[in-house]
């Protein structure tokens, strides 16, 4: 781990100055990914600015939906009796990833923050154009297994590896940001990019700014959602591909339907033209392979992650019939009904 | 030198932090990027915490902060000041009822009951997990006890002694009563 300046910021404003002062400074909250970072070099920042000590620990309700701060802890935010009644597929998402040890200390902010797992992304010794951009991306023709199917570009076909932002996306949360600049919203859709031509930028963040709450909005039906995960093991791994679905049904008829991929792409994966549609549709599988076809049309599987192209299908219609039957996936009996 | 709010400490500068390491209130000097891990074992000599991946992949470095689990290797000691740790060098003293005849913590007599070690070189952090799961009262099923442990490696793989273990000490209602709560996470 490099030396680096330590700042305690006891406000959101001494934050935003002290990192003012030293562009390659980084936020630590958690700090469960980036010292993971710093002990690979990945990471190198110049200061640390240790936020947990702002007051955004706490989780309010608001606008009938939900304000999380962004200090909130993933397991905070997934045993909270509110978030599990008005959210559940929020905390189902959250239990399905990591060890109870990282919830314990992982923070909402940071959850959004965190970076790809791409293993030459973490290999100093190769190259990576997202650690340092311009030098190339080996995953393309490489070991590309865990790799995206969407969104990629010639230059980094790393996915996002969280469980949270997936529900966050189906959710359609928004992100309280400040900044030098002020204050300001994002979309959920809006906060994570896809990297182009410039994959060593993760976010749609300006620098400096800090998350300061994640809301998520009122629904009227929350009962009807999952979040599925396939991973290589059942427990304590990323997602080879993951669905995080909530519908709104009247009877039998789709109401709306909002659905999110995990493990396919530089970002939580939707796919609006299929949410409509579904709209206004059945819902029996016919529907949901309708909406798996069309999602899936526009998959491009690298050279050895094609069995993800498959898998995905399946896993949107799965995920689609857990929702619609109001039956989302056990978080400890693994067993896909 | 001392934290003061919004004041950056320099690069290669010792902070004074404290912190209650099982019981015991200290006064440190701490290097900014010093894991709570390595403050442990190599500036305090507790050594019952072990380094496994130095990753947070492996849970043998986990420790209760403020009666919750984590694990120290990625965690800042500076970033805990005034938080209260307890290692498995200070479980016994976390025992409800008191320690057992031995002087150890209902877990870790479970443990031993249910030969749920080999090397050993995962148990403490094994130990502070369960106490954490505990602690946190979410697990109940023997399937949810799995799941909780799930951040524990252990390869010689006594998964199931140890499930039986917590499973024994959690039916039996010896469930500790966790640090005091509420102070800096």
């Amino acid at each position: 781990m490099n030396r680096f300046e330590y700042v305690r910021a006891g406000t959101v404003a001494e934050a935003v100055q002290a990192y003012a002062a030293e562009p390659n400074a980084r936020f630590i909250a958690g700090g469960t990914n980036l010292l993971d970072l710093m002990k690979y070099n990945v990471e190198r920042p110049g200061r640390l600015i240790d936020i947990t000590r702002l007051p955004l620990a706490s989780i309010e309700e608001r606008e009938g939906g939900l304000r999380i701060g962004a200090l909130v802890t993933n397991a905070d935010v997934a045993y909270d009796a509110r978030v599990r009644a008005k959210a559940p597929l929020l905390a189902d998402a959250i239990l399905a990833g990591a060890s109870a040890q990282l919830r314990n200390a992982a923070s909402t902010g940071g959850n959004l923050l965190q970076r790809t797992r791409c293993y030459y992304f973490y290999d100093e010794g190769t190259p990576c154009n997202k650690r340092l951009p311009g030098s190339g991306c080996p995953a393309i023709g490489g070991v590309n297994r865990i790799h995206a199917i969407f969104g990629t570009s010639e230059h980094c076909i790393a996915t996002h590896p969280s469980d949270m932002c997936v529900a966050l996306a189906a959710l359609e949360a928004n992100v309280q940001v400040s900044g030098p600049e002020g204050d300001r919203s994002i979309a959920f859709a809006d906060f994570h990019r896809l990297p182009g031509d410039a994959p060593e930028i993760d976010t749609n963040l300006k620098p400096g700014e800090i998350v300061i709450s994640v809301d998520v909005p009122a629904r009227e039906d929350s009962q009807h959602y999952t979040y599925l995960k396939l991973r290589d093991r059942l427990s304590y791994a990323f997602a080879l591909v993951s669905v995080a679905a909530a519908l709104e049904l009247d009877g039998e008829m789709i109401r709306s339907a909002r659905l999110a991929l995990g493990g396919v792409a530089h970002k939580p994966w939707r796919n609006q033209e299929a949410e409509a549609l579904l709209q206004g549709k059945p819902a029996t599988r016919a529907s949901f392979q309708a909406a798996a076809d069309l999602i899936m049309r526009e998959a491009k599987p690298q050279s050895a992650n094609g069995f993800k192209v498959e898998l995905a299908r399946r896993a949107i219609v799965r995920g689609l019939e857990q929702a619609a039957a109001g039956t989302p996936q056990s978080l400890t009996d693994k067993r896909i009904r | 030198m001392l934290i003061e709010s919004g004041s950056p400490v320099p690069a290669d500068t010792r902070v004074g932090i404290s912190l209650t390491i099982n019981g015991e209130t200290r006064a440190l000097q701490v290097a900014p990027w010093t894991s709570l891990l390595d403050l442990l074992r190599e500036q305090l000599d507790l050594t019952g915490t072990k380094k496994g991946c130095d990753h947070g992949q492996c849970g043998a470095c986990t420790v209760l902060i403020n009666g919750i689990r984590v694990n120290s290797c990625l965690t800042l000691a500076v970033m805990k000041d005034g938080a209260e740790i307890t290692t498995v060098e200070g479980l016994s003293a976390l025992a409800a009822g008191g320690a057992g005849a031995n002087g150890l913590h209902p877990i870790q007599d479970a443990f031993i009951a249910h030969d749920a070690f080999q090397c050993g070189y995962c148990t403490s952090g094994q130990l502070c997990s369960s106490v954490g799961l505990m602690n946190e009262g979410h697990a109940h099923s023997r399937d949810e006890i799995r799941e909780a442990m799930s951040g524990n490696l252990c390869r010689c793989g006594a998964y199931t002694n140890i499930v039986d273990a917590i499973e024994d000490v959690m039916q039996a209602g010896t469930t500790p009563a966790g640090a005091p709560q509420g102070a800096a996470r």
